[in-house]
């Protein structure tokens, strides 16, 4: 140790040991603005309808998205939530709970950052997240269900801004009369793949509400569902009554399901 | 950017301006905690820890206390916190004896390398960085504070909540034992 080293070490003013100050590490910053959720990262996944870009932050999933190319994405999600986006490993314990998730897995959370969308929008996503792997409901059940039953229409722009689709499945709400309907992730032919891979038939869907069938009911148990309901499906085809409304089913006898929880439907819808 | 800028920016827009605060203290808050844990892993998820409680906490106060923060003593008083919560999770001291080598400035010894090839290459540095966690923690972070991160000893007053006079002691006593350790490690190596 040279004389002056020992000789500086003083305190007569501060910074007697200034050489031992250190830079931090490359990338730490950036990796604090993710955390926080003032900048994203994102990456690819695979899903049905082929490859897609998820951004994440430290408060959750931000978006997930098709595009050509991942400057294309990245400059997409900026423009959209004023956030730069660089390209990163997804961590392991968010890619588990999104595969999980998109298995089917319902008890999978996966951590979603909605910051800057409305209430209501937020309020039709979470109902979203009910509707189980391989269901489908009507959009006036969402509208019903979160206390709007009039603003059907309001619940379609809701699904179509839906930035997280597949996490939050938008995709398992179909129109009111029956038909697979738009979808915001490509069109709507990705949104019958996304069903089929499901494990719904969406072509013999679409065939049931055009003969009028929107609910079946079980002639045993008196209870009535939506079609694609878990319980509604264990039932016999020979004890399967199918109805054009939840008003004929309970003027037949019938109680409507407390799981799936059948609305009366708006005819405007 | 000063300090009383910075606290007026986060005052009025805490997303717009948190990033200037990263910029501006990051440094700081990995210098601080490296020369307390002298573990450069550890050091770094101490200054990341410290700054998403900085942004939580900015989260949750409101304009006028954000605006009246001493910004440089209150993100050193959270690093010190961690660092010392850190301290107490260990069960033993760090083992100041231990080669350290630091990221970037010296290459980490192979498997081949003998003890003697390994001293030869200790630079002036690490002997200062070993002599400073050799303190113990009521003389190092004082030390620490006022001399790596040159904070003033009112700084001091708020970020460790001792009187200036018990501070100004520590650190004396602090830098005395500093000398005193690296005057015995060179005695020794040139008795070696």
């Amino acid at each position: 140790m040279t004389p002056s080293i020992l000789a500086s070490l003083t305190d007569d003013r501060p910074g007697a040991l200034a050489r031992l100050r250190a830079p931090a590490p490359a990338g730490l910053a950036e990796r604090v603005l993710v955390e926080v959720g003032l900048h994203d990262q994102f990456a690819a996944i695979e899903s049905p309808i082929g490859r897609l870009w998820v951004a994440w932050n430290g408060r959750g999933v931000a978006a997930v998205e098709a595009a050509p190319s991942a400057e294309a994405f990245a400059a997409r999600h900026a423009a959209r939530t004023g956030r730069p986006a660089g390209p990163g490993a997804l961590p392991d314990a968010l890619r588990l709970a999104i595969e999980r998730r998109l298995a089917g897995d319902r008890r999978a959370r996966v951590p979603l950052d909605l910051r800057g969308h409305t209430e209501f929008e937020q309020a039709v996503w979470l109902k979203a997240l009910e509707i189980p792997r391989g269901e489908v409901r009507p959009y006036g059940w969402v509208a019903a269900e979160i206390g709007r039953p009039k603003a059907v229409r309001a619940v379609g722009t809701a699904l179509g801004h839906n930035p997280v689709p597949l996490i939050v499945p938008c995709h398992r709400v179909v129109r009111t009369d029956g038909t697979i309907g738009q979808y915001s992730l490509g069109g709507p032919e990705n949104k019958r793949t996304i069903l089929a891979a499901e494990g719904l038939d969406p072509g013999a869907l679409e065939a049931a509400a055009r003969r009028g069938e929107r609910l079946v009911g079980s002639a045993t148990t008196r209870i009535v569902c939506w079609p694609t309901c878990r319980t509604g499906r264990r039932m016999l085809a020979k004890h399967r009554r199918p109805f054009r409304s939840l008003a004929d089913a309970l003027a037949s006898g019938y109680r409507p399901c407390k799981v799936c929880r059948p609305t009366a439907l708006a005819l405007a819808a | 950017m000063d300090d009383t800028e910075l606290a007026r920016r986060l005052a009025h827009d805490l997303d717009g301006s948190f990033e200037a605060l990263v910029r501006g203290h990051l440094d700081r808050c990995y210098a601080i905690a490296l020369r307390m844990l002298g573990d450069p892993r550890e050091a770094e998820e101490v200054a990341q820890d410290a700054l998403v409680r900085a942004y939580r906490a900015l989260e949750r106060y409101e304009p006028d206390r954000i605006q009246a923060l001493q910004v440089r003593g209150w993100l050193a008083t959270i690093v010190a916190n961690l660092s010392r919560n850190r301290l107490r999770g260990r069960r033993i001291e760090p083992k100041p004896l231990e080669p350290l080598v630091e990221t970037g400035r010296e290459p980490a010894a192979g498997p081949g390398t003998d003890p003697h090839a390994l001293a030869a290459r200790r630079t002036e540095q690490d002997r200062l960085a070993r002599a400073v966690l050799a303190l113990p923690e009521r003389y190092r972070l004082p030390v620490v504070l006022r001399h790596v991160d040159e904070l003033s000893y009112a700084e001091l007053v708020e970020v460790l909540g001792r009187p200036e006079g018990t501070i100004k002691a520590q650190v004396h006593r602090g830098l005395a034992m500093l000398r005193t350790a690296l005057s015995a490690a060179e005695l020794e190596e040139r008795i070696a």
